[in-house]
């Protein structure tokens, strides 16, 4: 946009040089558009240069009032506090997502989340929040839904070259670490933004069960159980009372149900949340909403 | 002539007891005539991998040396060996990228995976495996390689025995071959 309003403007303000104005980048469009009107309103036009200065002061005082959006405009330029808040945006879309959380058991990892929908007229079995990468790594996020299948297809791409190339399935280390890599790149590209959602990854492989948390920066943490979206708080202070290293996949998708409810607005049932899990089988599965129903009757 | 045998090579692995073996000769030539006689085609990986290469010399080591250097990478990420196997497909996927213009080589791996299991395979130049349970074989004494493993080899052999067997089918093979001997080097894990 910037660079169709400097030649419009260059066209008008009398043959300035184009490249003067894109050496100054983003601030030099604003500085045209105003040195512009201060043009049209007198009909001699002062000296150019004289002009651009005297603009150029108007236009500071002018970005100062934006508050901290002055910063906000790329997403390369910390704040002076040291801060990226593009970031900070990214994750108070996470926060206030629907909840997920994850639990890892003695012998497998559980994770749930709830499924919202906007309205009773939405077909319930379209929707889908937890999905495969592989057929051992599962993965559920909180915040956008449409940023997360990003996430997926680059993940299973990767899945799919580790594969091609070893012939072995790729450890849930090494996927969590692409997936972190993909995500802390769209936080220092130009032209993109960083994802809206935070990934909660269940695996089991040579190394165990294993569950990892990857957010929008591109930090990941492994977890023995967490949560995020809305009520992480009450969701973890939940988890850590109820959370035993002993703990079977069973009691871990008990312990996961309960912590849900917590938060739940409304009658929990099989149609309104999704759980996935993954055992010694080492073969991710998402629970029919029947068998959500029968650990719902065990937890009643 | 092919360009496989312009140097000459020959180059064997076996299977013994919880072991194996990997040997080579030594003369690295060209055609007939004899260039050096301490030449080496067999390589460590790790302390339970060897990959031997046979084949043009040139792509021996140029092989070994992207190989080292994509094993190396896979210790930093994953912060552990290869398996055979997994480097094996390794191998492979390597030399097939070049399917258009392959490195001459036939490359013999021997390793011990998980619990100490020996596993050995050979690959033609363009990556296609070749897995076997008791010795593979190439280079340009091949064919009396597989005639002398033949008759010699028998299955859990012990560490000791295994170095004579492998030891005596090299070099009585490479009597037979005008491009390979000059004395060997053997390797037994």
């Amino acid at each position: 946009m910037d660079i169709t309003r400097a030649i419009a403007c260059d066209g008008i303000a009398n043959k300035t040089p184009f490249y003067f104005y894109r050496l100054f980048g983003f601030s030099c469009a604003r500085v045209l558009l105003s040195s512009l009107s201060s043009l049209a309103s007198s009909p001699v036009s002062p000296p150019r240069q004289q002009s651009f200065l005297a603009d150029r002061s108007t236009h500071r005082v002018d970005h100062r009032s934006m508050g901290d959006s002055q910063y906000s405009f790329s997403l390369t330029t910390f704040s002076p506090s040291g801060k990226l808040v593009q970031i900070e945006h990214a994750l108070t879309a996470v926060g206030s997502g629907q909840t997920s959380l994850g639990i890892k058991a003695a012998n497998g990892v559980v994770i749930a989340t709830e499924k919202k929908l906007p309205s009773i007229l939405v077909d319930e079995t379209s929707v889908q929040k937890i999905q495969l990468m592989t057929t051992n790594i599962g993965v559920v996020y909180s915040g956008m839904g449409p940023d997360s299948r990003v996430l997926v297809r680059k993940s299973r791409k990767q899945a799919q070259q580790y594969y091609r190339l070893y012939k072995e399935p790729i450890p849930v280390t090494q996927l969590v670490r692409e997936t972190a890599a993909v995500m802390q790149e769209f936080t220092q590209s130009g032209g993109v933004r960083p994802f809206g959602v935070s990934l909660l990854v269940a695996g089991y492989d040579d190394n165990g069960p294993q569950l990892y948390q990857v957010d929008p920066s591109g930090s990941y943490f492994a977890w023995k159980a967490s949560a995020m979206g809305k009520n992480v708080s009450n969701a973890k202070t939940f988890l850590e009372k109820r959370y035993t290293d002993d703990m079977e996949l069973d009691d871990a998708v008990h312990t996961a149900i309960l912590t849900l409810k917590e938060g739940f607005e409304g009658q929990i049932s099989g149609k309104n949340i999704e759980i996935g899990i993954i055992g010694a089988d080492r073969k991710f599965r998402v629970l029919t909403p029947a068998e959500i129903d029968d650990y719902l009757a065990e937890v009643e | 002539m092919s360009i496989f045998e312009y140097n000459g090579s020959a180059l064997v692995a076996m299977v013994g007891k919880n072991c194996f073996a990997i040997a080579s000769d030594r003369r690295l030539g060209v055609q007939l005539q004899t260039i050096a006689t301490d030449f080496q085609r067999i390589f460590k990986i790790h302390d339970k991998l060897y990959i031997g290469l046979s084949g043009l010399a040139t792509d021996v080591q140029t092989l070994y040396q992207r190989l080292a250097f994509r094993h190396k990478l896979y210790q930093l990420r994953e912060e552990r060996d290869m398996k055979p196997e997994t480097f094996a497909s390794l191998v492979s996927a390597l030399l097939y990228e070049k399917r258009f213009g392959p490195y001459f080589c036939q490359p013999v791996l021997a390793g011990l995976g998980d619990d100490n299991v020996p596993f050995i395979c050979t690959m033609d130049c363009l990556g296609a495996k070749e897995l076997a349970k008791d010795f593979v074989v190439s280079g340009t004494a091949s064919e009396s390689l597989y005639g002398a493993c033949e008759s010699m080899y028998k299955p859990n052999m012990e560490p000791e025995e295994l170095f004579e067997t492998i030891s005596q089918a090299l070099l009585s093979s490479v009597d037979r071959d005008c491009l390979s001997g000059w004395g060997g080097h053997v390797f037994v894990v």
